[in-house]
């Protein structure tokens, strides 16, 4: 027998006939680009990779995808997602959300599809506002946000969606922007390769409504990101600069080298630390920290829906595969005779 | 002393006491020994939302009434000719409905000061002589139940916990019932802790033996064994009738399983069900809400499962969006309401047909949906091969209607023998020369089932409008008006899955009755007493009620007066007035309680005499405040 052939994709292999319909100089062109490219290497195949979205502009993204692709409802792609891969745990099955539809109307499905670890790899475009419905601040908007509909500055306090994923459990939680192409692909190739659920939050830029939310983390990134790079200490600033925990466990940034501390005394990233931890980095925040990118935390465990499977295989093994006239005769059964009467 | 016994054609129970004195089980109990003297049977269970309300409560009361014959019956019976009140609450919410003359077997032991107090007796009622028109056995079943147990370990609070088998012992003695299969039933209940099972059986034994040795009792009854067709037989609840029906239509369909639900009274016991199924192959899911239940089975439709969620109203209201969208990528699920008295959260342990309306019209733009209505108990089992049936040969989301009536109450149901049920084998495209998403079956207008892991199907879907064809986003307004028209007309063809229409009686006459799912065994017994006695009335089920059964117009203007029973406010009858502009009476109940045959033979009584029904039988007219 042949061995099985190795599929070879290319990016245009996986690009549709569709019309692109975001509005020039959407960060999510640059996003599309960087998915398609890395998944024609992963040797991924077409058919068994599909694209669920909610709504939004990021959610039209599986119409640009040649591959399956669901464009479903508001908030619901996490639920949609879970069903399709409970049915077909063997298939590749991505999400496209944003801000408002995974965080706002759609917050309790990602929190129970992180929460259970469903073998799904959720990437979720953040751009701090409303873009379909033309302008209204969300749930991740800094505290004072003018939009359509907060003349005066929203008040309301913002969502850091990593920090969500570590209170709701994810296996996966790593961050990257949406034009740096090198750094997306790695993640993406880590969140193929991990087996339960991953979150992948992009800084995405919306040039219409937000436009510049992320201009100064991404336009001076040496200065403004903070690589996290796995058993390596926190270092930024071409490593001048590094993140050291205070006495009483406050992050702070101190100089590094000749006039600063050794780079022992930084903090070290690590991807299988506590959940504590995580929780300390996905803490720092612009302006007062650089923002770290990168893989937060990865860890596996056993899938919701290979255990879902698990148990069904379980119960044919202990039970036997279901007769089913048999289970229609369970409980108390009689027989009434040709006499019309019970025997 | 020697008792003697009499012959009963059939007799109504009831069983009533606080929400945690077992009566619910007291009943079912009592229902299997009916079963295995192969009486027909009829259940019906009416209890309180509330788990363990506050002992004595008159909310507290929980029912369970069972209709018991040797002829054929359809069921649970009007009003019980015998009561068993296990403390004054009970007596003073059920009384009323128990017959003049009646059979009433008072636990004195519960009648104390503080239980008459809470249900609100001044007197005690079992001293009083106000029960004097009741054949009334006044048992200090409290008292006796802690004696029987005398000497067991168990704690006073314990012992008094095994009542209800003291009241089954009684009324296994009264009936002529045979002892010896419950008594294998309760301690087979209570493997985990036998001493229990002991002690009931202890109890159970008790109460039979008070029934043989007190002179109370003089009289034993006989209801001799019903005639049934030939086959066996099991006694069944709708919901477990249901799950058992989904099973069997994914075996039909060649196909396994995908449930997902969330709880909900009166749906969860369907999901319970299942949950044991696995080595059938079915999965469940428990979502985390009743959104993400319906988003799961829209999911695993478009990976290719057979997939259902059931809920109740409440829930189907939550699901509505997500159901536009399986009516907009045609996808096959199946969604089942077992109703519940609403609106809002309503009677959520009482039974109503009020979710016809939401079933029918309840989604944004225009989202024709399939409903089918199942009839009884075992009904629900073939509704719901229906329903599968027909979502994954037209591609559609259906939504099959129950209500906590059926779906609680059982019946003797003759088993099916699966082999012989018609197949309706999925099929999955895997050429794809010319695969266009949204070509249609000309015969059913599905589309094809294209699923991922099929190469060369790569597509996209989505709740946008499509392209009639590619399935591409199309915003053309002409594209628009065609897709709307064509998921209508989609529905109208499952018309021809209909067969012919349930009527029982002529096909012309002075009255026809026109009713739809759980109240099937009411209307049809009120039509078989109105056409004994000669009276022109006929009755037709319905079965679906979207799209309506073929032949249903031509039939109602065969009478000279057409009435549509329902326990709603009249939304079928709306719906059929709309459909055929015609003159069309309601008689209509919203009591959470189902009809009473009297109450729907009257009607049509009423009518027969030239009366018109009033658009909606409200008891009492509201009244405006001055």
């Amino acid at each position: 027998m042949d061995a099985p052939k190795l599929v070879k994709l290319t990016k245009k292999d996986l690009e549709t006939d569709q019309d692109v319909r975001w509005c020039p100089g959407c960060g999510d062109y640059a996003i599309l680009a960087t998915v398609q490219r890395t998944l024609a290497t992963l040797g991924i195949k077409r058919e068994n990779t599909v694209f669920v979205s909610g709504i939004g502009c990021s959610s039209r993204f599986p119409y640009y995808m040649n591959t399956f692709g669901f464009h479903t409802i508001h908030g619901r792609a996490p639920a949609i997602a879970t069903g399709l891969k409970l049915a077909r745990p063997e298939l590749d099955v991505w999400v496209i959300t944003g801000d408002g539809d995974g965080l706002s109307i759609g917050g309790n499905h990602m929190l129970h599809a992180l929460r259970r670890n469903v073998g799904l790899k959720v990437i979720l475009f953040n751009n701090q506002i409303y873009g379909l419905t033309k302008g209204q601040y969300s749930p991740t908007s800094k505290v004072g946000t003018r939009a359509a509909s907060t003349p005066s500055g929203s008040i309301d306090h913002p969502l850091n969606p990593l920090q969500f994923a570590i209170g709701a459990g994810a296996t996966f939680i790593a961050r990257a922007t949406d034009t740096d192409a090198k750094g997306l692909a790695a993640i993406l190739e880590r969140a193929y390769k991990h087996q339960g659920s991953a979150l992948i939050e992009i800084l995405q830029n919306c040039p219409v409504f937000n436009d510049g939310v992320w201009d100064t983390v991404k336009d001076d990134a040496a200065n403004h990101q903070l690589p996290l790079v796995d058993g390596k200490p926190l270092l930024f600033a071409g490593g001048t600069k590094g993140i050291r925990l205070s006495s009483d466990l406050v992050p702070e940034i101190v100089n590094v080298g000749a006039d600063g501390v050794a780079p022992e005394a930084l903090l070290v990233h690590r991807e299988r630390g506590s959940s504590a931890y995580a929780h300390l980095i996905s803490s720092l925040t612009h302006p007062d920290f650089p923002v770290p990118v990168g893989v937060l935390h990865s860890h596996e465990k056993a899938t919701f829906d290979s255990m879902a499977h698990q148990q069904v295989a379980d119960a044919v093994a202990k039970q036997g595969k279901g007769a089913l006239s048999k289970l229609m005769l369970q409980g108390m059964t009689w027989e009434v005779g040709v006499d019309g009467i019970r025997a | 002393m020697e008792s003697k016994t009499q012959t009963l054609d059939r007799v109504v129970i009831r069983f009533a006491g606080d929400s945690g004195d077992g009566m619910q089980l007291t009943g079912t109990e009592f229902t299997k020994a009916a079963a295995e003297a192969g009486n027909d049977i009829s259940t019906f269970p009416d209890f309180p939302a509330e788990i363990r309300a506050p002992a004595g409560s008159l909310f507290g009361v929980s029912g369970f009434q069972l209709h018991f014959s040797s002829s054929e019956i359809h069921t649970p019976g009007d009003a019980p000719d015998v009561l068993v009140a296990m403390n004054p609450a009970a007596l003073k919410t059920n009384l009323k409905d128990l017959v003049d003359g009646g059979v009433l077997i008072i636990n004195t032991g519960a009648f104390i000061e503080a239980n008459l107090k809470k249900a609100n007796y001044a007197t005690n009622p079992v001293e009083d002589g106000s029960l004097e028109k009741y054949r009334v056995h006044a048992v200090d079943i409290s008292g006796l139940t802690v004696a029987a147990l005398d000497g067991t370990t168990l704690s006073t609070k314990e012992k008094g916990r095994s009542k209800n088998f003291f009241a089954l012992g009684l009324v296994f003695w009264m009936y002529g019932r045979d002892t010896e299969p419950e008594i294998r039933r309760i301690m087979q209940q209570f493997t985990k802790r036998p001493e229990l099972g002991e002690a009931n059986v202890k109890v159970f034994k008790a109460g039979y033996n008070f029934g043989e040795t007190a002179e109370v009792f003089q009289t034993v009854y006989k209801v001799p064994p019903a005639r049934f067709a030939p086959g066996t037989y099991r006694n069944i609840t709708g919901n477990e009738a249901l799950a058992l029906g989904l099973v069997a239509g994914g075996e039909l369909a060649g196909k396994s399983l995908f449930f997902a639900g969330y709880p909900i009274t009166p749906a969860s016991s369907i999901l319970h069900s299942l949950a044991k199924y696995k080595n059938y192959g079915v999965m469940t899911f428990q979502a985390e809400d009743e959104i993400a239940a319906m988003g799961a089975v829209i999911g695993a439709a478009y990976g290719g499962a057979l997939s259902v969620t059931a809920s109740s109203g409440p829930g189907v209201a939550l699901k509505g969006e997500a159901m536009g969208l399986a009516v907009m990528t045609e996808l096959p699920v199946v969604i089942v309401n077992v109703q519940r008295g609403g609106p809002s959260t309503g009677l959520p342990t009482k039974t109503e047909q009020s979710d016809l309306a939401q079933a029918l019209y309840g989604r944004n733009g225009e989202a024709p949906m399939p409903v089918i209505a199942a009839r009884s108990p075992g009904d629900c089992f073939y509704a719901a091969v229906e329903a599968l049936k027909v979502a994954s040969r037209y591609m559609v989301p259906v939504m099959l209607l129950s209500d906590g009536y059926i779906a609680n109450g059982s019946e003797p149901w003759p088993v099916p023998d699966v082999t012989k049920l018609d197949r309706f084998d999925v099929h999955h495209p895997t050429d794809p020369t010319g695969y266009h998403v949204y070509e249609r079956d000309p015969a059913t207008l599905a589309r094809a089932w294209a699923i991922p892991g099929t190469p060369g199907f790569e597509h996209r879907i989505g709740g946008i409008e499509k392209d009639s064809v590619t399935g591409n986003i199309s915003y053309d307004p002409a594209n628009h008006e065609k897709m709307i028209h064509t998921r209508a007309a989609k529905i109208e063809r499952i018309a021809q899955e209909c067969g012919e229409l349930d009527l029982r009686g002529d096909t012309s006459g002075d009255v026809l009755l026109i009713g739809w799912g759980g109240t099937f065994g009411s209307l049809r017994q009120a039509t078989e007493e109105l056409r004994s006695q000669g009276k022109k009335v006929s009755h037709v089920h319905l079965r679906w009620l979207s799209p309506l059964e073929p032949g249903l117009e031509k039939i109602i203007r065969n009478f000279k007066q057409v009435v549509c029973a329902e326990l709603n406010m009249g939304q079928l009858r709306a719906h059929l007035r709309a459909k055929f502009l015609l003159d069309i009476q309601g008689l209509n109940k919203v009591q959470g309680q189902p009809f009473k045959v009297r109450e729907v033979v009257a009607a049509i009584e009423q009518l027969l005499g030239g009366a018109r029904l009033s658009e909606v039988n409200v008891p009492t007219a509201p009244t405006a405040r001055a």
